[in-house]
């Protein structure tokens, strides 16, 4: 078991309408020298939320409190750039269990699973929606149920479904990762490297 | 076999799968696994948590590259990160009998510039590295992508990845290149077009006359740049450039292997009729010397062109009055004449000798412009000592630019190559991000010809002017 596993998640939500948001903002390079899994939450989004001086920047949503919660809320084309997992590590070391978006980029929506975080893919609509909840009131929850594969805003009952393979799901569910299973069929790699 | 035409992707993807995983990924087989210092430290501490070993150390192979100087590597590395991630990736490699290339190594360099020009990389294979740009070797006829650190610990462990399957684009540029359009720009104009996540979820194939003619080097910076459009990877059919390319380097097949490998090559291609996804076309005579203006690298422009409005472009007003404001530009602005900083020419787009000769090119004769900060950094030692070789060095010695020693530098700035806040860096590499080069610093985007007409003028210039 690689990580906790994830069924129903029900959280207020943090917003971040911004599009294209790569990860090197999510995760800036020269935080990325560590040689073990930790302490990467405090450097999320670490030049949007500290000036120069290492001073919070008031006007970024982390840094405002009537803003929490589990979920992160974010523009179309979440993750692109760098494969860095530091990005995904930062976003679950923070705290956030699951990332909304109307579109994710391939590499971080991989890492991101890999990790124990759910990427959630809804509509543009849905999105739109999300963030005039959360704009409307911060407290408003949202509700990520996984195993019925449905995104709802508990204020206005708004819901969609969303997308992932039955294996990742399983996966998730259950706290189980690739390498698992990557283990139990070592056989059968084993031969298929040697036919190559 | 069904005589079902299919792509060269379907052909390289659809023999590397082990095991289909019903409503799931399929269980991919990686020939070929590139690791550097910043991405694999965490994965082979997950070797050891878990009690498992390497189950192909020697499809391998470990360079230093990210996270290292690029003046002085003789000495102790300063940063104790940067030195103890060093030392990591030593231990790693040596206690699982992986080869490594680390500082110092007359074979070190950038693990994009290294894998080719080693012969590490040929066609047909599939290559991963924690690295987005490793869809360079996608030049050679790979399939070859950029991976996070659980699937570098799942590469170490059992040489397989769990992938779903891409769906399948064709971009086609057909014509005649014009005077000083390289392939850099090939590739920042299909971005600019595309946009950056104009190609996610798909795997892209180039075809057409442009690629067909262009030397492997430009292929891979074109390549190289799949990423920055979303795409998983780019790959281009293997022709007589590519076979030629790699006869005789180092680690590549020899003698009787070679020809039953070659054999193998000459079938790698897109056969007739074969279905894509998406089909884009363009027309070579509608691209002109390329720059960025914003902070992704779908934000870019002909070179004489003028900023555009939030109107005029695909997105959110928000996205990109922000992108804007961080470069302070406006929209409407003319690229050209806007002063420059520093000039960074090298990384694993534009760090090849190809790049170092066109640099070379306009510099000769010329000096660089006073107020101009220049890093050249060669991808490799092996690219170092071309330079040398060919006189590269003298002529920008003369111009008064310094060689600097190989690594992935102001790329992203992860070592002290980091440009200040505020100040605008021409720069042959390939992100424009937000503090990518430093925080709080801006970044052009451009090929080699754009960044020696900044280096030695001071100001955006269009190459042309010069060639």
């Amino acid at each position: 078991m690689a990580y906790d596993s994830f069924s129903v998640l029900r959280s207020s939500a943090v917003p971040l309408p911004i599009e294209n948001v790569d990860t090197d903002q999510i995760i800036p390079a020269r935080f990325l020298k560590a040689t073990e899994r930790k302490g990467f939450g405090d450097n999320l989004f670490r030049d949007w939320r500290f000036d120069k001086n290492d001073q919070p920047k008031s006007d970024f949503v982390l840094n405002n409190p009537s803003y929490q919660g589990k979920i992160l809320v974010g523009g179309k084309n979440f993750g692109s750039g760098s494969s860095r997992e530091h990005a995904a590590w930062a976003i679950y070391d923070y705290g956030f269990r699951c990332v909304v978006s109307s579109f994710f980029a391939d590499i971080f929506r991989g890492n991101a699973i890999n990790v124990g975080i759910l990427p959630v893919q809804v509509s543009p609509e849905f999105l739109h929606q999300i963030f005039e909840a959360i704009e409307k009131d911060p407290q408003t929850e949202l509700e990520v149920n996984l195993p019925e594969q449905r995104i709802t805003i508990l204020s206005t009952g708004a819901s969609e479904s969303f997308e992932i393979n039955g294996y990742k799901k399983h996966n998730l569910l259950n706290g189980f990762d690739d390498i698992d299973y990557l283990q139990a069929m070592k056989d059968e790699i084993v031969s298929f490297a040697s036919n190559r | 076999m069904s005589n079902t035409p299919s792509t060269l992707f379907d052909k390289v993807w659809d023999s590397h799968v082990v095991r289909k995983i019903e409503d799931g990924p399929d269980v991919f087989f990686i020939d070929r696994h590139f690791i550097h210092e910043v991405t694999s430290p965490v994965a082979f501490l997950g070797l050891e948590t878990r009690g498992i070993g390497v189950l192909f150390p020697e499809r391998t192979f470990a360079t230093a590259d990210h996270n290292t100087p690029t003046i002085n590597q003789h000495l102790p590395v300063e940063d104790p990160l940067s030195a103890n991630q060093l030392l990591q990736l030593e231990k790693n490699t040596a206690k699982y009998g992986i080869s490594h290339w680390g500082l110092g190594n007359p074979k070190n360099g950038i693990v994009h510039v290294v894998g080719p020009e080693n012969g590490i990389t040929l066609p047909g294979m599939t290559i991963v590295c924690g690295d987005s740009h490793t869809s360079t070797h996608g030049a050679f006829g790979a399939i070859a992508f950029g991976i996070g650190t659980s699937e570098v610990e799942m590469v170490l462990s059992s040489q397989c990845i769990m992938q779903s399957k891409p769906k399948k684009m064709v971009i086609n540029v057909n014509g005649q290149l014009g005077k000083g359009v390289t392939p850099k720009d090939v590739a920042l104009y299909i971005i600019s077009k595309l946009t950056t996540s104009g190609a996610t979820g798909y795997f892209v194939e180039y075809a057409g006359d442009v690629f067909r003619n262009m030397t492997m080097e430009g292929r891979m910076t074109v390549c190289n740049l799949s990423i920055e459009m979303g795409a998983r990877g780019g790959m281009i059919a293997p022709d007589q450039t590519t076979f030629d390319y790699i006869q005789g380097r180092e680690l590549a097949p020899k003698g009787a292997d070679w020809d039953k490998q070659l054999a193998y090559w000459k079938t790698l291609k897109t056969d007739e009729g074969a279905v894509f996804d998406q089909v884009v076309n363009f027309d070579a005579a509608d691209i002109e010397p390329m720059i960025t203006y914003g902070t992704n690298p779908g934000m870019g422009i002909g070179i004489s062109k003028h900023i555009p409005t939030a109107s005029e472009v695909e997105g959110g007003v928000a996205t990109y009055e922000k992108s804007l404001d961080y470069m302070g530009f406006t929209e409407n602005d003319a690229m050209i004449g806007k002063k420059v900083d520093y000039v960074f020419i090298g990384s694993c787009t534009n760090g090849r000798i190809e790049d170092f000769r066109a640099f070379a090119s306009i510099v000769k004769g010329r000096k660089k412009a006073d107020h101009v900060t220049a890093w050249v950094v060669p991808g490799s030692h092996i690219v170092e000592k071309q330079i040398k070789d060919e006189g590269i060095y003298d002529i920008l010695t003369e111009a008064g630019f310094e060689l600097r020693q190989p690594g992935c530098s102001a790329c992203l700035a992860m070592n002290d190559d980091k440009i200040p806040a505020g100040k605008y860096a021409v720069s042959t590499s390939n992100r424009n991000f937000e503090g990518r080069q430093g925080p709080g610093a801006r970044t052009l985007l451009a090929s080699p010809l754009v960044a020696a007409a900044a280096a030695v003028t001071g100001v955006v210039t269009d190459p042309r002017e010069f060639l």
